[in-house]
């Protein structure tokens, strides 16, 4: 069996001093690829592409042309991130067949940095969904049991690095979706300030909620990354001005004095599993006894926040799904006899319940008549909310929280219970409200489970995010902790 | 002004105009506006709706948005939004259509309108916004086959759409509006405002009402009213129906109206007793346009003199009659041709060359001022030569037509022609002496004191040189030959 690739790190040593190529790498990550497909962390391999990429990165690292640290490195990406001539799905039947003339910008980055993605990750369709058991190719599972979920929605991606089949990949986060599965599957996943990463070519699910980001083993290897696809994009009317600085160069080890906040509403003992909260605790601790301080601040509004997160998320979304209508691309239901049955029935054949449910909740959130009591009311709440966390940070550097009340759930546990999946989202999605960055790093285990903390910043504070990160990750080593081989 | 048709009912008219912005690509995509492509030859991924696209404002249609505003006495919002208006058709490909919706551009501005001579009207705008334009169906079975099919060329181009107040109260009124309307378009460049292209569109809002009542009556719609001839002739015959419906002791339903210009009558399309609910919300993929007070001043002097003040220039500078004035500063074009005759000219009096014979030539054949053949300069020409007595009114008149369509030099086509007025004295005494001969009968009359054969006299030498005699120098001949006057 391929044995698991080593981290980002790791590679790009073992390029630099020519202790393997980048063609060596790609055929280990798609050769381990293959050993844990019952994973179903890919929805697609692009196996020859990549091989061909690694050819090419080979040959310009021969001539001393070496385009960025991520050049030659093989790496996954969620399949909600178009590609100029490959399929773009979102694991929705609903896309089937679609092709883009276009390529992301984030794809676009990549490639200019020379990173080869190996091929595309599983998620919940159109990312909507906490567990990928919302995909039309089925469920990803987790590698620390396979009877678990990875989480979600980029499940696919945070698997693929558990399992060692690339050191890093790229996911997307909406109310959680790199965070989560991040903490599920033991691995660090960022989620950068919204508009730090453009989303041009990012298939919409929210949009004012969206972020693209990244999965790694560490914080280091996630700011390589973060640092590659950071930065102004005039494509997107949300994007950023500001040049985004480099991460990677503020990773000192060093938090002396660094003020870390305590939200009091998330250490609710209730509502969290009690090795969750002793591993968090045992992390701040670490970060505490390593010089920084711990403070108690405290965010009002955050019982509100999943309520106000699924008005707004599915609002935007009943919008943004209205182009899948058979008429330009994708699925078309046949044989229908009008415009509205063709609708109708394209639509009813095309997206799985997940999507539906969300479609009608958002399309009755902007219905004449309850616009006002739900969708203006939450955006009102939306600015506490951001409001919450300005006030806190007048008071700390960041925020310390379970990234997750709990550990991976069994696969098949909650799928009829989609209300228990939405309140699971309940310390991550505070974050997308206010635009802020977050960070979900693994610090220890549950019941053999991983467990992550997450730290929040101050918006377009990604270096100090993860210089803290960092240094955790110099004084507790369960990011190195590896799953079981897969059966 | 004739009499109303309804004397009891006083009528209510506002007006929705869309002016299609003379931009080069579309209002959020790079796609070009263009006319006469294949269908779908002027498309982007954006405007495709694709997914993972985003919209970019295109910052030339917001400055044309700017000009209209300003000259228009509207107030600029220092921040405007742009809305989703979701609603499913094939010519829509996101599924909705992104518009101004609660927060326009420009808001209040009034436009001053001359229905005639001696009636002039201040009449109020609402509002002014900004939004894109949806595809079109073709059904055409020579080009579609059985089906129907998608153009999306048309999708996204940029429109300015102009609401006037309740303000108007005859048809007339409304055409004077509209003309007025596309003149101030034109005059600011920001559209071709042409309703045969289709890019200045109308829809009308009717009601009637008792006079004296201050209550509005129950409105209908007039949707797509395009072309010129047919706004009057529809809201007559709109204003008709009403009237009939009411004098029956009925009542006018609200619904959306279509003009049959075959039939000369009002269809009902739909009642608004179903109204759709296009569930506005602020586009999340957008930010608020921010207007600076920098930006709009940098407009407003970028702006030309517009009509109001150009007439009154032409009033008191060049001494014109108001009637001419206004005339000929209703098309911008118009109004520099004047000013190009007049500057080398050197007198005002091109102004009565140009309304009774460069515009009547045109007129004759639907044409406007851009389309002349004859330059200004070139009319100035003719009537310098006119006025020096080298060629004759009559002869110079007969030659405006030709000019006016085919071009060419003035001057030259008076030589080639032999056109040179006659002003030697003894080819003129001839004339006038043979006429004397015939005509001796008008010689007793006019020497008995009857002045006006004079005139008579002067005719008949006119006729016999063919219209080339030059007036004074004949005038002077005459007197001589008949011994008033010492040779």
């Amino acid at each position: 069996m391929a044995a698991p690739l080593g981290t980002l790190r790791e590679c790009r040593e073992a390029l630099d001093v020519g202790a393997t190529s980048s063609s060596a790498l790609v055929e280990q990550s798609l050769a381990r690829a293959k050993a844990c497909a019952s994973l179903r962390a890919f929805v697609r391999l692009r196996a020859d592409a990549a091989r061909a990429e690694a050819r090419e990165s080979d040959r310009r690292r021969a001539r001393g042309e070496v385009r960025s640290p991520l050049d030659g490195i093989p790496i996954a990406v969620k399949d909600i991130l178009v590609r100029a001539g490959e399929q773009t799905t979102c694991a929705s039947k609903i896309l089937e067949g679609f092709v883009s003339p276009y390529t992301s910008a984030v794809m676009e980055r990549l490639e200019a940095a020379g990173a080869i993605s190996i091929g595309a990750t599983n998620l919940d369709e159109f990312a909507m969904g906490s567990s990928t058991e919302h995909s039309v190719y089925g469920p990803s599972r987790n590698p620390w049991d396979a009877a678990r979920t990875p989480g979600g929605s980029s499940g696919g991606s945070a698997a693929a690095v558990a399992a060692g089949i690339v050191p890093a990949a790229i996911g997307t986060d909406t109310g959680g979706s790199i965070r989560q599965p991040a903490s599920f599957c033991g691995v660090v996943g960022l989620k950068p300030t919204y508009g730090r990463v453009s989303r041009y070519g990012l298939v919409a699910f929210a949009s004012s909620l969206d972020q693209v980001g990244c999965f790694a083993r560490s914080a280091e290897d996630v700011a390589r990354v973060h640092d590659a696809i950071a930065g102004h994009d005039p494509r997107d009317s949300t994007s950023i001005p500001e040049s985004a600085p480099r991460c990677a160069d503020a990773l000192d080890g060093d938090v002396a004095g660094l003020v870390i906040g305590l939200p009091r509403e998330y250490y609710e003992p209730a509502g969290i599993e009690p090795g969750v909260l002793a591993a968090v605790r045992e992390a701040t601790g670490a970060l505490e006894r390593a010089g920084a301080k711990l403070r108690e601040v405290s965010l009002p509004h955050s019982e509100h926040a999943v309520a106000t997160y699924y008005l707004i998320a599915t609002a935007e979304a009943s919008s943004n799904l209205a182009r899948y209508d058979g008429v330009r691309y994708g699925h078309r239901a046949p044989g229908a006899k009008s415009l509205s049955e063709m609708y109708r029935k394209t639509r009813s054949e095309g997206f799985g319940p997940e999507v539906k449910r969300r479609i009608v909740l958002g399309t009755y959130v902007l219905s004449a008549g309850y616009y006002d009591a739900y969708y203006r009311k939450a955006q009102q709440v939306r600015t506490l909310i951001r409001r919450d966390f300005e006030a806190a940070f007048r008071g700390c550097d960041l925020i310390a929280t379970p990234t997750m009340p709990e550990t991976a759930f069994r696969l098949g546990e909650r799928t009829e219970d989609p209300l228990r999946m939405y309140l699971s989202d309940v310390y991550t999605v505070s974050a997308n409200l206010a635009g802020l960055p977050g960070v979900s790093l693994p610090c220890g285990f549950s019941s053999g489970l991983p467990v992550g903390l997450q730290l929040l910043a101050p918006p377009l504070e990604e270096a100090r995010l993860l210089r803290a990160a960092d240094a955790y990750q110099r004084l507790a080593a369960h990011h190195l902790a590896r799953p079981p081989e897969p059966a | 002004m004739s009499a109303p048709p309804h004397p009891e009912y006083e009528v209510v008219i506002g007006l929705e105009v869309h002016a299609q912005l003379r931009t080069r690509s579309k209002l959020f995509s790079p796609a070009p506006v263009t006319y006469g492509l294949p269908p779908n030859h002027a498309v982007h991924p954006i405007c495709l709706a694709l997914p993972g696209t985003l919209p970019v404002l295109n910052a030339g249609a917001v400055e044309l948005a700017i000009r209209v505003a300003l000259a228009s006495h509207c107030e600029l919002q220092p921040r405007s939004v742009f809305a989703r208006k979701n609603y499913f058709y094939p010519d829509l490909p996101k599924g909705y259509q992104i518009s101004q919706y609660e927060e326009p551009i420009a808001t209040g501005g009034w436009l001053d309108v001359r229905v005639d001579a001696d009636a002039r009207r201040r009449v109020r705008l609402t509002r002014i916004h900004m939004e894109e334009d949806a595809g079109k169906l073709i059904h055409d079975a020579a080009i579609a086959g059985g089906g129907t099919h998608v153009d999306l060329n048309r999708a996204g181009v940029p429109l300015l759409e102009i609401v006037s107040e309740p303000d108007l109260r005859s048809p007339a009124e409304a055409a004077a509006y509209l003309r007025a309307l596309r003149s101030l378009l034109r005059y600011v460049e920001a559209s071709d405002a042409d309703m045969e292209r289709g890019n200045f569109r109308c829809d009308a809002n009717v009601s009637l009402r008792r006079h004296g009542e201050s209550r509005l009556g129950t409105r209908t719609e007039l949707k797509n009213l395009n072309s010129f001839r047919f706004v009057e002739a529809a809201l007559e015959a709109e204003i008709r129906r009403q009237a009939r419906l009411l004098g029956e002791g009925g009542r006018v339903v609200q619904a959306t109206l279509h003009f049959d210009p075959a039939s000369g009558r009002t269809r009902v399309l739909r009642l608004k007793e179903n109204a759709d609910d296009y569930r506005y919300f602020p586009d999340p993929d957008l930010v608020p346009l921010v207007l600076s007070d920098a930006q709009i001043e940098s407009v407003r002097r970028s702006l030309p003199e517009l009509a109001d003040a150009r007439c009154e220039r032409f009033v008191r500078e060049h001494g014109l009659a108001e009637e001419d004035a206004r005339l000929l500063c209703e098309s911008r074009a118009l109004a520099d041709f004047f000013e190009a005759a007049r500057a080398r000219h050197g007198d005002a009096d091109v102004a009565k060359w140009i309304r009774r014979d460069v515009l009547h030539a045109l007129g004759e054949h639907g044409l406007e001022i851009e389309a002349s053949k004859l330059a200004p300069e070139a009319l100035a020409d003719l009537v310098n030569a006119v006025t020096h007595g080298r060629v004759t009114a009559q002869s110079a008149r007969a030659l405006v037509p030709e000019l006016v369509l085919s071009g060419g030099d003035p001057l030259r086509l008076v030589r080639e022609r032999g056109l040179e007025a006659v002003s030697d004295t003894s080819a003129l005494e001839a004339a006038v002496d043979a006429v004397l001969r015939e005509h001796a009968s008008h010689v007793e009359r006019l020497r008995a004191g009857e002045e006006k054969v004079r005139n008579f006299l002067i005719g008949q030498v006119m006729k016999r040189t063919g219209g080339k005699a030059d007036p004074a120098a004949l005038r002077r001949v005459l007197a001589q030959r008949l011994g008033e006057e010492a040779p």
